[in-house]
């Protein structure tokens, strides 16, 4: 959701080079979908051979723009040398990735491959952030800044060089997987990875060529990107991983002829909705057109008959283990223990980092059970926090409903709005819901930006009233450290109570194997719905309390950051596991500032952290249940 | 046959495609109530195919299946559960990360009334309360469902009673397939359908089960086997139909079906992969 504000994440058209007519319209369409199309490309050669949604394209895209820039700003490169040092280093990249970061796991369980994306994604966003600085840089395109005149439109040199390089590309791809031996072995491990290896394909080679080819046509591609606006930042890469996702799934996952006619849709459908409703709403057009295909063809445009899944899909999706017992009275000591520690001689800076503890531990008590109990990973659960803050912080200020009423709205909104949004993702499996919840997060984030009237914008919500209990104004820090401590376990009280039900049972069958489970008479829309009720209204009560506290918000205070903690903190804990979730969530917030980490390594270390989790302990420190 | 004329299930010109290979073709089946008939055939027949189109898990091209009197042809797989029908899976699908208990109790979930009542739109919501109150009607219920599953897994002597608190994952693989006919009988099954039940056991385990087939045929339920090895398959079934390519090729008792000349040809035409292995297996 940081990227909402990213001011040049794909090229458009901004005010002052308003575009004159339709002609210009479709040219421009057409040039952002050979952008989107060098990304979804890639996508799609990697879940062609490997099933999985590689997450980190977008970050490969990043890598590829800075390297455009020091080649242009600093070796002053010429053209053409730039993009072969760009392709040739953001390939290597990709096979690092492949390499390091995801033949590891090659037997592993389902989910961790995805995982493993999404941890690599947020490392190389971090190294570049922390090499480069997260200041937006200017990007020289070392063409001629001339414009010719082309029926009512006009188009420039670099239009002319990312619809050559487009299609230079295409008929390069087209060649490799049509006449040479490995693009053979591609294609054939691409229809069907058994036989394919029992005809001696060589699997890992089939890999390292995908994903070298993925990552030079992503890392390309955001040079260009960068080019065209003469700008790049570190928010680019989400948004280059959404809009290659978003291009790939219209296509259908896996087709590379689909992936590119998506780009070009999608560059279409977002150039005449930017036409028609100005651009503040473009990245909105985009996951509308995923969403609605999502719903309509899971499959995608494209996909060429309606195909059952084969039967063999029985891989568990999380690490099976037992997980630790820990005996109640334990537990019951722990709470004693925390609850009373106001009455020491603490600082003020403990019960602050603990109150965060506490929230976070509300966040991943929310995640852990989405995530973990009825595995639909979501990647952008911070939305939540922001509806429930939004709506607590408006029920309070605007219509002067009493806090703590507020912050049960907020809980309420959320597990509403929550479960409303996400559920056209509810009959698809693994990384579709995880596109889709990051999706939504950013749609959130977008409607909170532009919905003025309501959330005011750009300027956020100042003034918000504190905590309050009762009439009673909760200011001391030991009164807010007892609420947040409170709240947080009555929440995990109760979700540990759902647990036992025939409800944990239900979610966890879902979880494991969704088609026994509907076999079993098992409604996946109930249930999953079921379980993000829940889990919404823990996340927007934990956003609720949030916004009082912080007494201002806006629509980056609760952003991807914080998502990708509360994954980290879930997968710490072990997957669905209610007390792994706090603990987590003490480890994790509490760690850093015992070791005094500074802030911008943070990010980077809950990556790799999740990275090392991933190889090493995927059932976590308390184990998955 | 009387009851033929009101048979339990019936398929009609069921018929499947995947691109260019039909892997069900035009299947007629009647299937009268306290039947067994058993399908067999080659590796590849399309008897799998056939129980997903019947399950709901996959929709026919053309056909229809007709349920009790009601065409229940293109129904979810969750509407079908609550019908009544069950089944098992060829490769096995329990839940790996749950107890014996609780996969054997999923299998009794669409049983759950306290708990899920039956009312429109807040219906869900009511069964999330439900679940956390826990007044002493879903109290009970759970309990009786949960001495149901002990008196189910008794049926296999002591193979899961002592696991019934292990995940299944850790458990031995016949006793997995078992786990699933538990399963399977924990709903209540008005037609259960087996696919390869014995697949992977050892002749001691598929004496066992088939012993436990024969017992659950002669309490009346009704049954839709496929099987390779047909030594059970002949001592079972009332009737027997033999699927090749998609294809019905032959039907009816089971001395008759095996020496069928059609029959012999099509296990020869697929490298006696089929019959002569299995049943020496058997
Ligand atoms: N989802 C699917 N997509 C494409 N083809 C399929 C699919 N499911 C099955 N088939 C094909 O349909 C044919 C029938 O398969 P099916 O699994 O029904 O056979 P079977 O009789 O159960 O065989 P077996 O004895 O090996 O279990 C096979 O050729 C199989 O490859
Ligand atoms: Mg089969």
């Amino acid at each position: 959701m940081a990227g909402a504000t990213a001011p040049a994440a794909f090229p458009y058209p901004s005010g002052d080079q308003r575009l004159s007519s339709w002609l210009d319209y479709t040219i421009n369409g057409l040039i952002v979908g050979n952008v989107y199309a060098l990304v979804a490309v890639g996508l799609a050669l990697i879940f062609g051979v490997s099933r999985l949604i590689n997450f980190a394209q977008g970050s490969i895209y990043l890598v590829g723009a800075y390297i455009g820039w020091v080649a242009v700003v600093q070796l002053h490169t010429p053209l053409p040398l730039t993009i072969i040092v760009v392709a040739a280093a953001a390939a290597l990249v990709g096979l690092i990735i492949e390499r390091f970061g995801l033949r590891p796991l090659q037997n592993s369980v389902r989910i961790a491959p995805l995982l493993a994306t999404i941890g690599i994604s947020f490392v190389l966003d971090q190294l570049v952030m922390l090499t480069f600085s997260p200041n937006p840089r200017a990007l020289p395109s070392q063409l001629p800044d001339v414009r010719f005149q082309l029926g009512g439109g006009t188009i420039g040199p670099l239009d002319l060089l990312i619809a050559g390089v487009g299609i230079t590309s295409a008929l390069l791809l087209f060649v490799f997987l049509r006449y040479s031996k490995l693009g053979w072995a591609v294609r054939a491990a691409s229809q069907d990875r058994d036989a394919a290896m029992q005809m001696g394909v060589d699997v890992n080679r089939v890999n390292q060529a995908v994903f070298g080819i993925a990552a030079a046509l992503g890392g390309v591609s955001g040079m260009l990107v960068g080019m065209y606006y003469n700008q790049i930042d570190t928010a680019m890469s989400l948004q280059a991983t959404l809009k290659g996702v978003v291009a790939e799934v219209v296509g259908g996952a896996g087709n590379v002829p689909g992936a590119v006619i998506g780009s070009l849709l999608l560059g279409l459908v977002e150039s005449y909705g930017v036409a028609v409703f100005g651009t503040s709403y473009r990245n909105l057009f985009a996951f509308l057109l995923l969403v609605v295909v999502l719903v309509l063809r899971p499959n995608g445009l494209f996909a060429s008959a309606r195909q059952a899944p084969p039967e063999p899909l029985t891989g568990t999706f999380i690490a099976p283990s037992r997980p630790v017992r820990i005996p109640r009275w334990a537990l019951a000591v722990a709470a004693a223990g925390f609850a009373v520690l106001p009455f020491f001689p603490v600082s003020f800076y403990v019960l602050q980092t603990l109150i965060n503890a506490w929230l976070l531990g509300m966040l991943a008590l929310s995640l852990t059970l989405v995530a973990g109990t009825v595995g639909q990973v979501s990647l952008g659960h911070a939305a939540l926090l922001a509806i429930g803050a939004y709506t607590s912080a408006l029920l309070s200020l605007t219509l002067a409903v009493p806090v703590g009423l507020a912050v049960i709205g907020g809980g309420l909104m959320s597990a509403a709005l929550g479960t409303l949004l996400i559920s056209p993702s509810f009959r698809l499996r693994g990384h579709y819901v995880s596109i889709a919840t990051l999706a939504i997060g950013e749609i959130v984030s977008l409607v909170i930006l532009n919905w003025e009237s309501v959330t005011r914008g750009p300027i956020g919500i100042s003034g918000i009233p504190p905590l309050s209990l009762f009439g009673h104004d909760l200011i001391s820090p030991s009164s807010v450290y007892w609420f947040s401590l409170a709240v947080m376990v009555v929440l995990a009280l109760l979700q540990g109570r759902l647990l036992t039900s025939h409800l944990g049972r239900s979610f966890r069958a879902i979880r494991d194997d969704d088609i026994a489970a509907r076999a079993y008479g098992l409604s996946l829309n109930r249930y999953k719905s079921l379980a993000f009720i829940f889990g919404g209204f823990a996340a927007g009560v934990s956003g609720g309390i949030a916004a009082h506290l912080y007494s201002y918000i806006n629509h980056e205070t609760f952003n991807t950051q914080q998502s990708i903690l509360a994954l980290t903190v879930v997968i710490l804990g072990g997957l669905g596991n209610v007390v792994g979730a706090i603990l987590g969530s003490v480890a994790l917030v509490g760690l850093p500032e015992v070791f005094r980490i500074a802030a911008e390594y943070r990010i980077l270390i809950y990556g790799i952290v999740l990275l090392l989790l991933v190889r090493f302990r995927p059932q976590g420190l308390l184990g998955t249940i | 046959m009387a009851e033929q004329h009101n048979p339990m299930l019936s398929l009609r010109g069921l018929t499947r495609r995947f691109g260019g290979l039909t892997a069900v073709d035009a299947i007629d089946l009647d299937l009268a109530r306290g039947e067994l008939i058993s399908i067999i055939g080659p590796n590849g027949a399309g008897k799998t195919t056939l129980f997903n189109l019947v399950t709901g898990l996959d929709r026919p091209d053309a056909g229809t299946v007709r349920f009790e009197g009601h065409d229940i042809t293109g129904l979810s797989p969750e509407r079908l559960a609550a019908e009544g029908i069950a089944r098992t899976f060829q490769l096995g699908r329990v839940f790996g990360n749950l107890s014996v208990m609780d996969n054997v109790l999923i299998g009794a979930h669409t049983r759950l009334r306290a708990v899920k009542p039956a009312v429109p739109v807040i219906g869900p919501l009511l069964e999330l309360g439900l679940a956390l109150l826990r007044p002493a009607s879903v109290k009970a219920e759970e309990e009786r469902l949960r001495e149901d599953v002990k008196a189910i897994l008794a049926r296999f002597g002591e193979r899961l009673l002592p696991r019934i608190d292990q995940p299944a994952y850790s458990l031995s693989y016949a006793n997995r397939r078992r786990v699933e006919i538990a399963r399977a009988l924990a709903l209540k099954p008005r037609l259960l359908l087996l696919d390869e039940p014995t697949a992977g056991m050892n002749p001691t385990e598929t004496a066992e089960m088939q012993v436990l087939v024969a017992e659950l045929k002669a309490e009346g339920l009704t049954i839709l086997l496929i099987e390779h090895k047909l030594e059970m398959v002949m001592r079972l079934s009332d009737r027997v139909i033999v699927m090749d390519e998609g294809k019905k090729i032959a039907e009816g008792p089971g001395e008759e079906v095996r020496t069928d000349p059609k029959v012999i040809e099509a296990y020869l035409g697929h490298g006696l992969s089929g019959m002569t292995e299995q049943e020496s297996a058997a």
